[in-house]
């Protein structure tokens, strides 16, 4: 079970991202996925160690001396003809010593033709294709998802192994190790840096799909770590992902359901949590915080998605938030809409997480007692129960109902089994207005 | 003909460790933000004279006529010289508050040498 999926309606969001000023705002960190990229599908995947050290320098370098010199006119190019160099020297001394180095002949190539060139190379569309290239590298069917998310991070997000860990609550060496196995299993498996052949693309991108689906989830998820870097995950999530749907090859319908679910919940971002600090239901949200903008987005690719046959649960989720983005309250939602995107969606995948969620919408279609009734016919409670929400939730119902003193003691449950304080805080004040 | 005495001027030499784990990107990006506004600062306050960043080549000589020589950057310890500001202030306290704002000390443990420059007599 994982109670990490966006779907509606979940009981407390996240603090909005502080607008923290960046100097370059990120910068570092697209350029090194940026780099990474080119240079390994010029390099060939092989050399993704090399790659990543030699951009990694070039960052290094352009800390030290742009202090000094100022931010060049054109930061990306001179960051790429930095480690550039720094490939094109250590291939050479590398050759130097095993007399055999393939690579090296289109590095030479290319720094001849640059010389020659009066204008700066082209390089959005070759980036924005080893990009994707990268994409599919790094997400071959076989490696676990959390290793693929790991990797993608890594390689083309420019995430620290620190950053990493800290998102996914592991440890740093944790990490470390799952990118040694990760980057093992990519060479054993000969992973290329083709993109996909058509009579492999359904596996393949769905394989990208469920990793970005993932990257999103873990930093939409309000259960730990800092909120900064979880809105960064949300964003790269996002960033990967209008990469895919800008490539024929990418632009599937589920690739825009997909997008269309994650624009609709990073919509909501700035209005999950309250003045105080304490963090807000979906009820209690002031609407007017959601980002329009996002909204918009996410409607867009809601209505591009729909040109395939087949009904993904990213279809599905993103019907769901779409419901809410359009309601203009809580009252007003299409509840019934929802039940029925519920029920297709336990239908797809029975988790107990998902039949919860459709108990909620249930009991906003037919009453507290129906959900209720709806929550105790669940198989697998004992998972669930485990889960401050499944008790969360049963409280609010019981309430509802009228059951003051059950409710109570749900609620109680719940506040026992939940991580975050702004949660506890949160259902402890829904606890005292009931006594 | 006579012109006003010049102000005071120091030299604050930075010297970087060569060890400890790499930053992250991100981390870099704050560390350079930061050594930024540090320099911005400095000259929006009129201290700022000059400065450069040394690259991480060079010789050293050593011995009558420079015979004895090797490469790289001298390197007494671990660390080496990786740039220099020359700042104006009145005295060598101003001079030291300045450099106390170096992000340098904060990260990747820079070491900060704060030096009067001997004013010289005019020619």
């Amino acid at each position: 079970m994982s109670p990490s999926r966006p779907s509606d309606p979940p009981p407390a969001d996240a603090p909005a991202p502080d607008s923290v000023a960046r100097v370059v705002d990120h910068l570092f960190r697209r350029e090194s996925g940026r780099l990474v990229a080119i240079l390994t599908s010029r390099l060939g995947a092989e050399h993704l160690p090399l790659a990543e050290d030699v951009v990694q320098d070039a960052l290094v370098r352009a800390m030290q001396v742009w202090p000094f010199t100022g931010v060049p006119a054109n930061p990306s190019a001179w960051l790429l003809q930095t480690a550039r160099n720094r490939a094109f020297d250590t291939l050479r001394r590398h050759r130097a010593l095993t007399k055999n180095s393939p690579a090296l002949a289109p590095l030479i190539e290319e720094a001849a033709r640059d010389a020659l060139a009066a204008t700066p190379p082209q390089f959005e569309d070759e980036i924005a294709d080893s990009q994707l290239r990268m994409m599919f590298a790094c997400c071959p069917p076989g490696l676990p998802a959390d290793a693929q998310v790991a990797l993608v991070l890594k390689t083309l997000c420019g995430f620290g192994e620190r950053e990493i860990a800290a998102a996914f609550l592991a440890t740093e060496d944790a990490v470390a190790k799952k990118l040694v196995r990760a980057r093992k299993f990519l060479r054993d498996a000969r992973v290329s840096l083709e993109l996909p052949p058509a009579r492999e693309l359904a596996p393949r991108l769905g394989s990208v799909l469920h990793a970005l689906y993932l990257l999103f989830n873990e930093g939409y998820k309000a259960s730990h770590g800092d909120t900064l870097l979880r809105a960064d995950l949300c964003a790269e999530a996002i960033r990967l992902g209008e990469l895919l749907t800008a490539h024929a090859l990418g632009a599937r319908p589920e690739t825009h359901a997909l997008l269309a679910l994650m624009h609709l919940h990073a919509a909501r971002l700035p209005a999950r949590v309250a003045d105080d600090g304490s963090l807000l239901l979906l009820a209690a949200q002031d609407r007017t915080r959601w980002d329009r903008t996002a909204i918009r987005r996410g409607l867009a690719h809601l209505g591009q998605s729909a040109a395939g046959e087949r009904v993904t649960r990213y279809h599905l989720e993103a019907g769901l938030a779409a419901a809410h983005a359009l309601a203009p309250s809580h009252e007003k939602t299409n509840w019934p809409h929802i039940l029925e995107l519920y029920d297709a969606l336990l239908a797809l995948d029975p988790t107990p997480i998902v039949a919860l969620n459709r108990a909620i919408a249930l009991a906003q279609v037919k009453g507290p007692d129906a959900g209720l009734r709806a929550i105790a016919s669940l198989t697998n409670r004992r998972t669930l129960e485990r889960y401050h929400l499944f008790h969360a939730v049963r409280g609010h119902l019981l309430e509802a109902a009228g059951r003051n003193a059950e409710a109570v003691a749900a609620l109680q449950r719940a506040i026992e089994l939940a991580v975050l304080p702004a949660e506890k805080n949160f259902l402890a004040q829904r606890k005292r207005r009931l006594l | 003909m006579s012109t006003p005495p010049a102000a005071p001027q120091f030299l604050l030499l930075f010297r970087h460790s060569q060890e400890g784990p790499d930053p992250t990107p991100a981390e870099m990006e704050q560390i350079m933000g930061k050594w930024m506004a540090w320099m911005k600062g400095m000259g929006a306050r009129g201290q700022f004279a000059g400065a450069n960043r040394l690259q991480e080549t060079g010789r050293v000589l050593r011995g009558p006529g420079g015979q004895e020589v090797t490469d790289g950057p001298f390197a007494e310890s671990k660390e080496i010289v990786g740039g220099y500001v020359i700042v104006t202030a009145p005295d060598l306290a101003a001079a030291t508050a300045i450099a106390r704002g170096c992000p340098g000390l904060d990260h990747g443990g820079t070491i900060v040498e704060v030096r009067p420059v001997e004013p010289l007599p005019p020619l």
